[in-house]
């Protein structure tokens, strides 16, 4: 045991170490690079605020469904009661829950954008949640423009029991209409995407990008090692493994994520569409 | 269901609002008096001798002819559909989750357990539905979706998603009714419908209570408390406005005597799909959207009530550089 007090060589607030390379990386640098590490490319996870900011043109969201906050219909109450689980996330994340929807252009199209918050009580899905897309998906429709949404989530939360559940076939039902509009609708997959958001919307895209490694399963990792008995092979329900079963699109870079859904809206636009191909 | 109603031109309903008592069906969660613990209904819906789907198809209709296949991969045993006949209605399109009354019929239904196969071959037998005009009924008793890396090889969530949104816009009446255990996103798949009833005892939730229980108190032997907090007893759905109405059972629960039990669902169902055959189809539609948008608890304060910021001070303002 060596004398004195163990150096602290990597003071955490300032430096952050890659879990794939183990490259020790300026926080202000990988914010700078949108979260991705600057040496071998793992995608960190990216707040809601920081996403939208990536995605959008400059200055063009606009926020709507702001003050919509929590009920506690169950009375629900497990190691702490559900109120104070949603005063303390408030308090820690700053938002009123996990979603973060408005209005906004990419590349000067207008579209309805909505971004799941995995840092609020896990991205989960309540009725909040479930009401703000609605929503989302309710004034596409209005205003005829496409959707995007920004999925980060470990599926329904449990403190809302059933009502979570139904939020599915709510969204689906506003989706269904978008649908029948010939609205397209845009699913972005980051890590996570599990259970009930994997299980409605989110799969559910005209277009469905995943983020490099992001975990894309249904059923936690746990529950299905579980069920067979044995070590799940590596690189199980990740982005990649779920490209090759054939249930999303592409797997995007966060650097190319905006230029390739901005190549989509503008080939989706109808204006670029010659009438004569609908008439 | 007031919407129906209102569709139908009915002026009063009854209960909470919505059905009208008929059929013996309960539909006031008030006048439930508590019979059973939320983890003595969990037991009772998982109970091995409850009338499963096969039974209760064969119970309810005539010339059942079953169909199989999703025609893309295989025959999933756990999701049993085909066309029957219902008395005073017709032929309808039904669709169930089975599982068995012994090990080895569990072990040959995976538990009731769906593979992606099985919502697919669900989703053929709706538009068949849609397609012939015939009504659907769908009858829900699953733990859960397969949870297993096969499942999840072929889309597992992929299928369920689908099958909701399929449900979603169906162009025929659709009446779901749960008999026993109604597991998650695995049941949510059968049971989006224009009428949504449950057993006396059936259980629906977000999660199984052993679930819940590993993962909120870290210990699979808090099930009994997690099935008390997550509120999934018939009563409560009834209260919640998941289930529109309750068919009873005998007081010894649904096995004590199937007959009965099959007899209150017959009745039920003929009701129910007499109601909705009378509407037309798009206001069908219009309702069967309304009835889940409605569905959730959220707070949101009026335009006028939103805090507004505390305006500051004006030497912090002229202070402030431009």
């Amino acid at each position: 045991m060596p004398f004195g007090r163990q150096r602290k060589e990597f003071p955490s607030h300032l430096w952050t170490q890659c879990p794939t390379c183990g490259e020790m990386l300026f926080n202000k640098q990988l914010v700078r690079n949108h979260n991705v590490c600057t040496k071998c490319d793992h995608h960190f996870r990216l707040g809601a605020r920081e996403r939208i900011e990536l995605l959008v043109d400059k200055g063009s969201f606009t926020e709507h469904d702001t003050e919509l906050t929590s009920g506690d219909p169950l009375g629900f109450s497990d190691q702490k009661p559900y109120p104070v689980r949603i005063q303390q996330s408030q308090a820690k994340s700053g938002e009123k829950d996990a979603a973060i929807c408005g209005t906004a252009m990419i590349d000067e199209n207008a579209v309805e954008l909505a971004v799941m918050d995995f840092d609020f009580m896990g991205g989960s899905m309540g009725s909040v949640v479930g009401e703000k897309l609605t929503r989302a998906a309710e004034r596409a429709l209005a205003n005829r423009t496409p959707l995007l949404i920004v999925s980060s989530s470990g599926g329904a939360r449990m403190q809302e029991g059933t009502l979570s559940l139904m939020q599915m076939a709510k969204i689906l039902g506003a989706l269904h209409r978008l649908d029948e509009a010939g609205l397209p609708y845009f699913s972005i997959l980051t890590d996570p995407t599990t259970g009930g958001v994997l299980a409605s919307f989110a799969s559910l895209g005209d277009i469905i990008f995943a983020e490099p490694n992001a975990l894309v399963g249904f059923s936690g990792a746990r529950v299905t090692s579980e069920t067979i008995g044995e070590k799940l092979p590596k690189g199980f329900q990740r982005a990649e493994f779920v490209l090759e079963h054939g249930f999303i699109d592409q797997v995007v870079p966060r650097a190319q994520l905006r230029d390739r859904i901005a190549y989509f809206l503008n080939a989706f636009r109808p204006s670029a569409r010659d009438l004569r191909w609908s008439l | 269901m007031d919407v129906v109603d209102r569709l139908l031109g009915k002026k009063t309903t009854e209960g909470n609002g919505h059905l009208p008592e008929d059929a013996g069906l309960i539909t006031d969660a008030a006048s439930l008096t508590a019979q059973r613990t939320p983890w003595q209904s969990v037991q009772l819906a998982r109970e091995l001798r409850r009338p499963h789907s096969i039974e209760v198809i064969d119970g309810l209709f005539e010339k059942f002819q079953e169909l199989h296949g999703d025609r893309g991969y295989r025959d999933d045993p756990a999701v049993v559909g085909g066309i029957a006949e219902l008395d005073g209605v017709g032929p309808v399109v039904v669709v169930a989750q089975q599982r068995g009354s012994t090990t080895e019929e569990n072990i040959a239904r995976s538990f009731g357990m769906p593979y992606p196969e099985g919502y697919r071959k669900a989703i053929r037998l709706y538009r068949m539905a849609e397609k012939f005009h015939l009504p659907l009924v769908t009858l829900v008793d699953t733990p859960g979706a397969y949870p297993g890396p096969e499942a999840e090889e072929r889309g597992q969530a992929e299928a369920i998603a689908k099958s909701i949104a399929t449900m979603c816009g169906l162009q025929t009446p659709i009446v779901a009714i749960i008999l026993g255990e109604g597991g998650s996103g695995g049941a949510l798949a059968l049971a989006v419908g224009d009428v949504v009833l449950a057993l006396q005892n059936a259980i629906y939730s977000v999660i199984s209570p052993e679930g819940a229980a590993a993962i909120l108190w870290r210990s699979a032997t808090e099930a009994e408390r997690a099935a008390n907090a997550l509120k999934l007893a018939a009563s409560d759905l009834l209260r919640l406005g998941i289930v529109d109405g309750l068919i009873p059972e005998p007081a010894g629960g649904a096995h004590t005597d199937p007959q009965a039990t099959i007899g209150a669902i017959k009745s039920a169902l003929i009701v129910q799909l007499d109601r909705l055959g009378r509407i037309p189809i798009a206001d069908l539609l219009a309702a069967r959207y309304e009835r889940y948008r409605h569905i959730g608890v959220v707070v949101e304060p009026l335009p006028g009530a939103v805090p507004v910021a505390k305006k500051e001070p004006f030497w912090r303002r002229i202070m402030r550089p431009a």
